[in-house]
């Protein structure tokens, strides 16, 4: 039994995805730059393909701008932003629960002279409004708060959030890699600046990104080069993940409310068992606003990599965000921003579930689950199989 | 990352609990860094005759707790202090780098239990 419960990771690759960047690997090969044939109808696959994800997103084509990766576009959004605004203003704004891609980037920033506000969000880990609102000043230039974050799952009041940047002139980018494939993005609803895609999350390809800059908005350059996506992004363009970006994304659009209720079924059934039948456990998380595919879960007294490591060797992939496995001592800054204590911290594992997952897959994982942590915690001095647990040793 | 020795003392740890009346105990770590080892031992005429672990810890400390009480049973305390974590680590062919730091709490804990034997003892 090999079972992956870690969509958030990443995604496989639809079959019918793979089939359509096929021919784009050995036959229409050429660089979409050349003046010959082969280049044209690379060229014209890549035009396609970005009018395709345009009118899935509702943009105009010529505001989709490819990139590398999810990482990628955020370290462009926030950096060519940062400096091409300078003159108005020198603050920005992020939550302190986005990925490491805003994060680490704004980090860099902050080393460049800019003054960088981290919200907090509430313990379900939402940022609320009044917290933007509260730190927000005529100095800022640029607000980045993710869509959905992709630890615990929880989907940010992204509308309310984008205006209240514009109210007070700042520009607005938020970080879509974790919504993607269980919410229609319409970029003229959400009302952002700028918006970051990564196909890999959506059964797409891994190597391939966009970044949505609304027409109108200049922002520096990360990447210099040739004159490839309008002189915007050096880099001769990836064509078979390009194709691939946009075939994923029909497809995810097409069967999201199917997809989604499946996975939404297993995902509360997986929560409802752990609940119920494993003790001292805590749910990380937002039951209302929420995508379908995360289960996050502290598990008492015992560490997150051990329940990592034999749920693996029980053929179960699962995530955990605490420390030893990133190489640091350091938990998930996404749950201690949540407050979550950090002693409880480090037993949090994340579940995220996919379309192809089913009912029996689920059901053996948490039979395996309940097995892991009754073994580490029959291993932890913290725990006492008799009278329970509690940190003081 | 772990090589099959590391996850084999994971998977299947030896002298997994605690001794009743030990005649050394040692408890180093704490959990908001999310390791905590506890070593119980069992001494007789300054021979190791028994020793159990407790951890709370990444699949590395669980391993080298194991490891570090299999090397330490039938050893006198005196040896017992000679054994570092490089020892235990040599014994499990190797740690990635990173996880070097968690070897540490088992030959600490150990050195703490027997300190305890010692002051019993006088």
């Amino acid at each position: 039994m090999r079972i992956y419960f870690d969509h958030a990771a990443s995604t496989p690759c639809d079959p019918r995805v793979v089939e359509a960047m096929m021919p784009y690997f050995t036959n229409d090969f050429g660089n979409g730059d050349s003046q010959h044939s082969f280049g044209r109808d690379t060229a014209k696959a890549i035009a396609d393909a970005r009018a395709t994800i345009a009118k899935l997103i509702n943009c105009q084509p010529n505001e989709l701008y490819f990139t590398a990766s999810g990482t990628e576009s955020d370290n462009w959004a926030l950096k060519g932003a940062a400096f091409a605004r300078k003159n108005r203003g020198n603050h920005i704004i992020i939550s302190a629960i986005e990925h490491h891609a805003v994060l680490v980037s704004a980090e860099w920033l902050a080393k460049q002279g800019f003054k960088v506000t981290l919200l907090k969000p509430d313990e379900t880990g939402i940022i609320n409004v009044s917290e933007l609102e509260k730190h927000i000043d005529d100095q800022t230039i640029l607000v980045s708060i993710m869509h959905a974050n992709n630890e615990v799952g929880t989907i940010q009041p992204i509308k309310e959030l984008s205006k209240v940047a514009h109210d007070h002139g700042a520009l607005f980018h938020t970080d879509c890699v974790q919504s993607v494939p269980y919410m229609h993005i319409d970029v003229k609803d959400i009302g952002a600046d700028m918006i970051t895609f990564s196909a890999h999350k959506f059964y797409g390809p891994k190597g391939v990104g966009a970044l949505y800059i609304r027409n109108g908005l200049k922002i520096d350059k990360l990447v210099s080069g040739g004159g490839q996506e309008r002189s915007q992004r050096g880099g001769t363009s990836n064509t078979p993940a390009i194709v691939g970006m946009a075939k994923a994304l029909e497809i995810a659009n097409e069967q999201m409310e199917q997809n989604n209720a499946h996975i939404a079924k297993l995902r509360d059934h997986f929560v409802d068992r752990v609940l119920a039948e494993i003790p001292y456990v805590r749910f990380n998380g937002n039951r209302d606003h929420r995508v379908p595919s995360v289960a996050n879960f502290s598990f008492e007294f015992v560490e997150g990599e051990g329940i990592l490591m034999l749920m693996d060797l029980a053929g179960v992939a699962v995530s955990s965000g605490s420390a030893c496995s990133s190489g640091s001592l350091d938990p998930s800054h996404v749950l201690l921003a949540m407050g979550v204590p950090i002693e409880v911290s480090h037993g949090s594992i994340r579940f995220s579930f996919g379309k192809n997952n089913t009912m029996e897959e689920v059901d053996y994982a948490v039979d395996k689950l309940k097995d892991t942590i009754a073994r580490l915690r029959q291993m932890s001095p913290l725990f006492n199989v008799k009278t329970g647990g509690t940190y003081n040793v | 990352m772990y090589n099959s020795k590391v996850m084999e003392a994971f998977a299947n740890p030896q002298n997994v609990g605690v001794i009743e009346n030990p005649s050394g105990e040692g408890t180093v770590g704490n959990a908001s860094c999310g390791d905590i080892m506890k070593i119980t031992l069992k001494i007789e005429n300054d021979v190791i005759v028994d020793a159990k672990f407790q951890t709370f810890g990444c699949a590395a400390a669980i391993a080298t707790s194991s490891t570090a009480t299999q090397m330490i049973i039938g050893m006198t305390v005196d040896e017992a202090l000679q054994v570092t974590n490089a020892k235990v680590v040599e014994e499990l062919e190797g740690l990635p780098p990173q996880k070097m730091h968690c070897s540490v709490l088992a030959e600490e804990a150990i050195k703490k239990a027997i300190e305890d034997y010692k002051s019993k003892k006088q």
